[in-house]
């Protein structure tokens, strides 16, 4: 590996499916030298360590366990000429695009032209869901699960509770019996599981009872987990297990951004970006999950690939600056991009999430024009999209996006 | 795993019982002073007891009991810190606090509470205006009716204070037993003889400072109790660094007279706490968290500084304040029985420590224990943990970050591994190095971690660990 060098074009924090396609499509787009920094030992991102998924349709149509997706990433961004640094993190973001890097050798300062942020996301923590109950070891996210299962071999606990119901707490179920760990559980808020069919079937296929409207209201044990306390609809009750699984609840891993100089979307929790994924600072981008919790390692992909050739447009003639501001109303929890220019290559879509599951209209709104109204049926595990594409050219303004129950 | 031979041979000079601040700062104290010091820690590591989970502030004393023990420890025990931090490689926030009273009630005690300071010896408080609080904390909410500030007031770091004390004891001859419970003991008129669950301990002085077990302790040791522990829980909730920005000083309420009420301050580490509680209960050993709680912490806090909203809570802890039926620390020579209580350190103990520990050698020496003082004792450098010194990650042969949140390297790990107090459980490892108590709190750090310490704790991270068995690692992909 050749040593960092203080001076790229383009430097790219986190070398996860966003990050890696970033370099690969920024290098062909002719960026020039392109650097990709990634805090771990190995390149990949979460797919490092999610033994079973379906990765790569989207990306090399087939199947592919997550090791060798992300490996194959790797291979990619390396072979178009990306530079990947391992355990090399990214300490503190400056304006401008300076960044302050530490690796094995001590800490050192970078400068890159541009910076894309393509740090990912992670899931929630017991600490900040506010979860009652004494502190024993053996509660873990998902995330920390697969890694000690599948990194490590490790096998933390053998009856552990699986809260959440989301696509990832399916996951984790097969993290489980892949480990042979036998669930005594899952426990969420939601009446059914919130993940689609078919792993929704999962549960009930594995033997697994799954328990809605149910919350965890204490963890119980000094040094291991030895049970919990569930709270449903018939009330309270003690459970024994010997771990906590949290799932889901995803956010960005915004550390940088938070800590930093740059403009937070408080309802995505990411930076705020245009369409382009410009941030506040224009000499940094964002890209994938960085930019909010959640999307599939294929939708982060594709994401990554399409700043990665604005990035290089930038790097190149410089790109114009976006015309449209974006507001989320109603029962939006959020709407990405803030900004848009219209014509742009970056996102192709206004990104949308609804608060909870509701039926109603939303609403198109340009200066107080209506562009567009259709009926849907919501649910804020799903994301909604509408094409930037229907925009005007040349269009300008403030743009109110709206969702409202009923109509 | 090495654990150390139970220790049957030699009499020590003392023993000391209990390893949290007090116990850690006696076996230093008496170290120093040239006696031979066996600390007897039930936990499988120290700071598990009170000591665990505090506000971490050094305070001046100002609101402390005027003429009480308390007031005199912890005066002494501030001025040792400052005396030795630097040399320990401690950090020091000189943060100063700010009383501020949020209703006309509050505003009319100010006066009494500054008379109070001045007579503790604290006199550099300066009151302030409405404008003068505004103008030094632009972050308060609205509804301030007076405030007061208390310059000498300061944060710490609760663990790496306590663990500096207890190196120097070991590094300079003093004896560590964890997993060491004190189940039994025996004076004979010269010596005791303590049964632990490491084995029996011969030791001519006993101390007691065994935390919100130091009445069971005494039961133990003279068949009889001069006061009953009663708990106080202190529930907190733990802001992301972010939030750090919100606040200078130490965010303090008028006290009432059953709490010190609510705080809000930065942490040494650059997060801002919210805390704590005040809830009486009977156990002894958990402190357990309500979500209710925390989230009324929570709205308090942002009452206090509106900028909370919307701010990511990191961490959540709760400790437990080893409260008597008696307001004063409850500190008692036993006349005879070469045995002294050190009980009721409910709520300045990190403060006092090193003042508690000169107090009670010092009656130590007055029921006969001498000793010739080291004479050039080994003075340990802490790793620094704060942004006040050099951290590791800045330096080269770090081995790598493994804990990415708090930036702890792959050397800091190791070195909190090994050493003379090596850490023994998870929990003591992140008291040492910080490792998953940041924004993750473990997410991206807890398998490279899990391997790490793999057979190197006496409780290990993972239950029953299947280190490399077939379940795991080779066969992921397809
Ligand atoms: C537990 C879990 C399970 C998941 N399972 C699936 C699944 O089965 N299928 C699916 O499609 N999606 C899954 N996802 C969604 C997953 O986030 C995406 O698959 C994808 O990995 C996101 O890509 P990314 O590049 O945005 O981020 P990531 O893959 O998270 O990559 C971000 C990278 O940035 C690095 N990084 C972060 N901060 C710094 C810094 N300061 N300095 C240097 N490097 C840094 C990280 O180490 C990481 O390697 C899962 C997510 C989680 C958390
Ligand atoms: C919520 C809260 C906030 C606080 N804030 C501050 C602050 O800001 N500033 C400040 O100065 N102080 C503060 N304090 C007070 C301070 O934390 C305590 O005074 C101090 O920790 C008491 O220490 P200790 O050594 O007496 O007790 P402990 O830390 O409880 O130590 C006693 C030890 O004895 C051991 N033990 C018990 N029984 C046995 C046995 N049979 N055999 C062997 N070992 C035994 C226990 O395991 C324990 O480790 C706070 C306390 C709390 C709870």
């Amino acid at each position: 590996m050749t040593d960092l060098r203080p001076l790229c074009d383009l430097a790219i924090i986190g070398a996860g499916p966003a990050g890696l396609s970033a370099a690969v499509a920024a290098r062909a787009a002719g960026a020039g030298h392109v650097v990709v920094l990634e805090r771990e030992a190995e390149p990949g991102g979460i797919p490092r360590h999610c033994g079973h998924s379906p990765y790569g349709m989207r990306e090399f149509r087939r199947v592919m366990g997550g090791r060798a997706y992300a490996a194959r990433l790797a291979a990619e961004a390396r072979a178009a000429g990306a530079e990947i640094h391992c355990e090399t993190s990214v300490i503190a973001i400056h304006p401008g695009g300076r960044l302050l890097v530490s690796t094995p050798k001590g800490a050192m300062e970078i400068g890159a032209r541009r910076v894309l942020l393509a740090t990912g996301c992670r899931e929630t923590s017991r600490a900040a869901r506010l979860i009652g109950g004494e502190k024993p070891g053996g509660i873990l996210n998902t995330g920390a699960l697969q890694g000690l299962v599948y990194l490590q071999g490790i096998t933390p606990f053998r009856r552990p509770l699986i809260v959440g119901s989301e696509l990832v707490a399916f996951s984790a179920l097969l993290t489980c019996r892949h480990a042979g760990m036998r669930p005594v559980g899952m426990a969420a808020p939601e009446a059914r599981p919130l993940a689609r069919w078919p792993a929704g079937l999962l549960p009930r296929l594995m033997g697994v009872p799954f328990w809605g409207r149910t919350r965890i209201a204490a963890i119980h044990g000094h040094d291991r987990v030895t049970g919990v306390t569930l709270e449903g609809p018939d009330g309270p009750r003690d459970l024994a297990c010997d771990g906590v699984i949290l799932s889901g609840r995803f956010r960005p891993e915004n550390a940088l951004a938070l800590t930093g100089h740059l403009e937070i979307d408080p309802a995505t929790r990411g930076p705020v970006v245009d369409s382009d994924g410009r941030c506040s600072d224009p000499a940094y981008f964002a890209a994938g999950n960085a930019l909010r919790g959640v999307e599939t390692a294929g939708w982060c992909w594709a994401e990554g690939r399409r700043i990665g050739v604005a990035i290089a447009a930038d790097l190149a003639r410089g790109l114009p600056s976006p015309t449209l501001t974006v507001a989320a109303e109603g029962a939006l929890a959020y709407a990405l991009p803030a900004r848009i220019r219209p014509g742009s290559d970056g996102l192709p879509d206004l990104q949308l999430r609804a608060a909870r599951p509701l039926r109603g209209r939303l609403t198109l709104t340009l200066d107080g024009t209506e562009i567009l109204s259709r009926t849907i049926s919501a649910r804020p595990e799903r994301r909604i999209t509408l094409p930037l594409s229907i925009l005007p050219a040349g269009a300008s303004g403030r743009l109110v996006v709206r969702l409202e129950e009923g109509g | 795993m090495t654990r150390p031979a139970p220790v049957a041979d030699s009499p020590f000079d003392a023993a000391i019982i209990g390893g949290g601040v007090i116990g850690c700062a006696l076996a230093r104290r008496f170290t120093l002073e040239g006696a031979r010091v066996v600390l007897i820690e039930r936990a499988a590591d120290v700071l598990d007891g009170a000591s665990k989970g505090n506000s971490a502030i050094l305070h001046t004393g100002f609101d402390a009991p005027p003429g009480s023990l308390e007031l005199a420890c912890v005066q002494a025990g501030y001025r040792e810190y400052l005396d030795i931090h630097e040399s320990l490689n401690l950090p020091l926030i000189r943060s100063g606090a700010m009383v501020i009273a949020w209703t006309e009630d509050e505003a009319t005690a100010l006066p009494d509470l500054i008379a109070q300071a001045r007579e503790n010896g604290v006199d550099d408080v300066e009151p302030l205006t409405v404008a003068g609080v505004r103008a030094l904390e632009a972050g308060l909410g609205p509804g301030v009716r007076a405030a007061f500030r208390v310059p000498g007031e300061y944060l710490v770091d609760p663990w790496s204070a306590p663990h500096a004390y207890l190196r120097q004891a070991v590094e300079n001859g003093a004896r560590l037993m964890t997993s060491a419970a004190l189940l039994s003991a025996e004076y004979d008129g010269a010596a005791w003889h303590l049964d632990t669950a490491r084995g029996p301990v011969r030791a001519r002085f006993a101390i007691n400072a065994a935390g919100n077990f130091g009445d069971l302790v005494d039961e133990i040791l003279h068949g009889r109790r001069d006061f009953t522990l009663r708990p106080r829980k202190g529930q907190f909730v733990v802001y992301d660094k972010a939030a750090a920005r919100l606040a200078g000083h130490i965010l303090l309420p008028v006290p009432s007279k059953i709490t010190k009420g609510i705080v809000v301050c930065r942490t040494a580490f650059g997060n801002l706490i919210v805390g704590p509680t005040a809830e009486d209960q009977d156990d002894r050993a958990r402190a357990e968290l309500v979500p209710e709680t925390l989230a009324a912490l929570m709205r308090r806090g942002e009452e206090i500084l509106p900028g909370l909203k919307g701010m990511e809570v990191t961490a959540t802890y709760a400790g437990l304040r080893p409260a008597t039926e008696f307001k004063d620390y409850q500190i008692r020579a036993h006349d005879g029985r070469a045995a002294i209580t050190v009980g009721g350190i409910r709520s300045t103990g990190l403060s006092s420590a090193l003042g508690t520990a000169r107090h009670v050698w010092g009656l130590a020496q007055g029921m006969g224990l001498a000793g010739r003082p080291v004479a050039a004792p080994v003075v340990p450098r802490m790793p620094a943990l704060t942004d006040e010194g050099t951290r590791d990650w800045q330096c080269p042969g770090n081995g790598g970050i493994v804990c990415h949140c708090e930036m702890v390297t792959r050397r800091e790990i190791e070195a909190a591994l090994s050493g003379p107090i090596p850490a023994q459980t998870l929990a003591g490892l992140k008291r040492r190095t910080r490792v998953t108590m940041g924004r993750c709190q473990g997410f991206y750090c807890s398998a490279e971690l899990a391997r790490i310490t793999a057979g190197r704790l006496a409780v290990p991270m993972t239950g029953d660990a299947d280190i490399g068995s077939e379940t795991g690692g080779g066969h992921a992909d397809d």
